[in-house]
């Protein structure tokens, strides 16, 4: 599985790394805002997005309307520390299918990339 | 400085040094300061605008910096390296965030986080809004948090905490 991480701290997307690895997953690209995340989406496809919300250039939020109105669908979890419901909600309603709020536990980081893929393949009722 | 601006960066900073860290803080307890924090080797700097406006300060000496941050990306980090500020802008990043979530009723908007190192610095802050000081200790060291609110909107701010 392809993943992208999208976010300014080279820190964070190492820790994101870090817990990937763990997973079993390291067919991984990265990007430092939203507009390098765009265009890395288009170049390497990912299956899996984890994208932060306050980052220069282009913020996330502004990236995930701009993936979703060019007609992208891969899954992607908001990681961020955004945690007030109305962000959420914000978040969620602009195509995001998940949400993790920094501080993050290894645990909680695996939790959510396992729930958002399982909701994607499990059969149709 | 409104006093109850405290109890959600007690609780936030209590949550991130927890959970990326795995380590327990003890905090003194807090004083009001007027003239700056000064003598700080490495500062971690965040804003805020918006219905509440000020800024919280993240001041460590060298050791506890270097330790810090190297702890939080689970490899060494001195000053030097070029993941250095970008793992303690992280750390203030989290706990500004944490902060602003129990800001009941206020849309405040934190900045990006900046980083200055340099030994025995000052980072000055208003003398019509002085700062509250939290004195935080761990296992990496002692460091304070300098916190500066002023409320732009009447609001119930902290009123969970």
């Amino acid at each position: 599985m392809k993943i992208l991480l999208v976010d300014d701290s080279r820190t964070i997307r190492n820790i994101q790394k870090n817990i990937l690895a763990k997973l079993g997953h390291t067919e991984i690209d990265e990007a430092p805002d939203g507009v390098e995340g765009v265009a890395k989406v288009r170049e390497f496809s990912p299956d899996l997005i984890l994208l932060d919300w306050n980052m220069p250039n282009m913020d996330g939020l502004t990236f995930l309307k701009t993936i979703r109105a060019d007609g992208v669908t891969t899954p992607v979890i908001m990681c961020t520390t955004e945690a007030e419901k109305s962000r959420v909600i914000t978040a969620i309603q602009a195509g995001a299918n998940n949400y993790v709020v920094k501080p993050f536990s290894t645990e909680t980081m695996a939790d959510k990339i396992e729930q958002t893929m399982r909701k994607l393949t499990a059969p149709a009722p | 400085m409104d006093v109850r601006f405290i109890n959600p960066f007690i609780k936030s900073i209590r949550n991130v040094y927890q959970t990326m860290m795995r380590t327990d803080i003890v905090f003194g307890k807090p004083q009001v300061k007027t003239d700056g924090c000064k003598n700080p080797d490495v500062s971690a700097v965040i804003g805020y605008s918006g219905d509440a406006s000020g800024a919280v300060v993240i001041a460590y000496q060298r050791q506890a910096a270097i330790t810090t941050a190297s702890k939080f990306a689970s490899m060494e980090l001195d000053v030097s390296h070029p993941d250095f500020a970008d793992a303690l802008g992280e750390i203030a990043n989290m706990i500004a965030g944490g902060a602003k979530a129990e800001f009941e009723g206020l849309d405040v908007d934190p900045s990006l986080p900046s980083v200055i190192v340099g030994d025995n610095h000052e980072v000055s802050n208003s003398k019509v809004n002085p700062s509250l000081t939290i004195p935080c200790d761990c296992s990496f060291g002692a460091f304070n948090v300098h916190v500066t609110m002023k409320l732009e909107k009447q609001a119930a701010v902290g009123a969970a905490s």
